[in-house]
């Protein structure tokens, strides 16, 4: 073993301990601001597993995207609502745990019959590709077109109805209230209700 | 192009020639690069930090630093040793683990974004296939810092401060990413090497700012918005916020945040000079130079000069960019929130998309001049 199958190695086993470790924190924090940060730590754990695998453009766009952008939205939005309160003890609360578990060992199940039954033989005598952005565009203008196309519209459905949601629609052209004998400035403009989402 | 100095096979080279095996005179190559690289930023942080004050102080007409050292140069470093040996304090019902992993990922991903700068064809740390992506992806990072600073410190204004530097470094990356797009597209390639190489050879006239002036302004914008710089410093507005997300630090973690901000700057001034003024190019061309005073351009001195000027070179690039971004800090004022906002998203998102379709069709039209 030379020096560098000796630090792919070490750097595997650290960030294979540091992903688990943050995956469990995920879910094991009661407080959900510190599930959030271990999220974080979680997609930069898999990009370094992306570049263990000389995936070196999609590692840094799991880091862009998914740290850069999902994960600080969401501690945005945690950070913005900050409501603590207790979760009520439900009633039958036991049929949610059981249907959980079962879903959870299920898909467990699934994931650890494909890992067994997959043939992890790889032929090494492959080099990787010397640009990965060169080779990951060809393959979104060729074979995988349609997936590539469908992903941006499914984008920009998203946008269009952030845009919608988002929206304020306010009246323009009323009448200005008249406050004593001269009409007040209007400060403001108001602001149309929005209509109720079906 | 010509193939420049090449420091490691020299070094190796020389190490070898003292008797030992070139795996091991590899090893010891690795982190030499590194550590010069750290040393580097961190002089440049003290640099600029004593210009900050000395500029400052001529545009208010005053002084500055005067007897701490000649011309007050070594103010930066009593400031730093102060900063070092104050008393750590940690306010009460504050989330210490938090508060003290905060300042850390702020700093730590700008430190590494200086893998990538090239200072001349083979001087720089690693010139990776992403290059300018790698910056991209890193810089995403610093706002989770900055978001965990404003939570754990128990303060109103941290927290405010916090959100609001988030929302700004997202809204102002996507015009950022725009404009390194439409560069990245005329040279066909994300690294930094060939960037610059693909600005070279015409001199001053092959810059990219000639061909791509709009694209200059929005990085220029975007990256002042990202290193929190005057127009846009509402993550630690002074009179609205204390200091935003540092309002609780002092000490070393304070000094972790002063020193992240200074090395991003003067990370986005190299880059604005990579990108847009020819990085290690110079105004007149090398070869130009070496026919006029009747020199072989692969002369073993001549690349040697021509490496050491090309460094010159980014770096007073780099330095015109502080001193322009110093300037603004004290002709500007202040944004508002909302502004900056509107600014991002309505003006700067849709000049950026328009300049990337405008670089396509020129790309298209003249292949000659906006790389084919």
């Amino acid at each position: 073993m030379n020096l560098a199958e000796g630090v792919q190695l070490v750097t595997l086993i650290i960030l294979s301990v540091m992903m688990i470790g943050a995956a469990l924190g995920v879910v094991l924090f009661e407080n959900i601001v510190y599930s959030a940060f271990t999220l974080g730590a979680v997609f930069i754990s898999i990009a370094g597993l992306y570049i263990l695998l000389n995936a070196d453009f999609v590692s840094a766009a799991q880091i862009l995207i998914y740290v850069g952008a999902v994960n600080v939205l969401i501690l945005f939005a945690i950070m913005l609502v900050n409501k603590r309160e207790a979760f009520k003890p439900l009633p039958r609360r036991w049929i949610r745990k059981v249907s959980t578990a079962f879903v959870a060992l299920a898909l467990f199940t699934l994931l650890a019959t494909m890992v067994l039954q997959t043939n992890w033989a790889v032929d090494l005598s492959l080099s990787p590709p010397a640009s990965s952005v060169e080779t990951i565009g060809i393959h979104f203008f060729t074979d995988y077109l349609l997936p590539f196309e469908l992903a941006s519209i499914l984008l920009l459905m998203a946008l269009v109805g952030a845009v919608v949601l988002a929206r304020r629609e306010t009246i323009i052209g009323e009448e200005t209230a008249i406050v004593g004998e001269e009409p007040a400035p209007v400060l403001e403009l108001p602001e149309r209700p929005k209509e109720p989402i079906a | 192009m010509n193939p420049g100095i090449d420091l490691e096979q020299r070094f190796v080279e020389t190490l070898v020639e003292l008797g030992l095996t070139p795996g091991v005179a590899k090893t010891i190559w690795l982190p030499i690069p590194m550590l010069l690289m750290i040393i580097g930023a961190t002089v440049g942080v003290l640099v600029s930090v004593w210009l900050e004050r000395k500029i400052s102080a001529a545009a208010q007409q005053r002084i500055g630093p005067e007897y701490i050292g000649p011309l007050g140069i070594l103010a930066p470093v009593a400031d730093g040793i102060k900063l070092v040996f104050k008393e750590d304090v940690v306010p009460a019902n504050t989330d210490p683990l938090l508060f003290t992993l905060g300042p850390i990922m702020v700093v730590i991903p700008v430190f590494f974004s200086y893998l990538i700068v090239p200072f001349g064809q083979n001087i720089l740390i690693t010139d990776l296939g992403i290059g300018i992506f790698f910056w991209i992806a890193l810089s995403s990072i610093a706002p989770i810092g900055l978001l965990m600073a404003g939570y754990s410190s128990n303060n109103k204004y941290s927290l405010l401060g916090g959100l609001r530097a988030a929302a700004q470094s997202i809204s102002y990356e996507i015009p950022l990413a725009l404009a390194v797009l439409a560069v990245v597209m005329m040279s066909n390639s994300l690294s930094t090497i060939d960037i610059v190489n693909q600005q070279s050879g015409y001199g001053i006239l092959g810059w990219n700012v000639i061909r791509q002036p709009i694209g200059f302004l929005l990085f220029w914008i975007a990256a002042l918005a990202e290193c929190e710089r005057m127009p846009f410093d509402l993550p630690e507005a002074e009179e609205e916020l204390v200091a935003g997300y540092q309002t609780e630090y002092a000490g070393m973690k304070f000094a972790l945040f002063y020193l992240g901000s200074y090395v991003n700057l003067v990370l986005s001034s190299i880059l604005v000079a990579v990108l847009y003024f020819g990085g290690w190019d110079l105004p007149i061309p090398a070869t130009m130079i070496a026919d006029w005073i009747n020199v072989d351009p692969n002369n073993a001195i001549f690349e040697l000069v021509t490496a050491g000027l090309g460094l010159v070179m980014t770096l007073l690039k780099a330095y015109f960019f502080l001193f322009l971004a110093i300037l603004l800090r004290w002709t500007v004022p202040r944004v508002r929130i909302d502004q900056l906002l509107d600014f991002g998203w309505k003006f700067l998102l849709p000049v950026g998309l328009v300049n990337l379709l405008i670089t396509a069709g020129l790309k298209l039209a003249l292949p000659f001049a906006f790389g084919g």
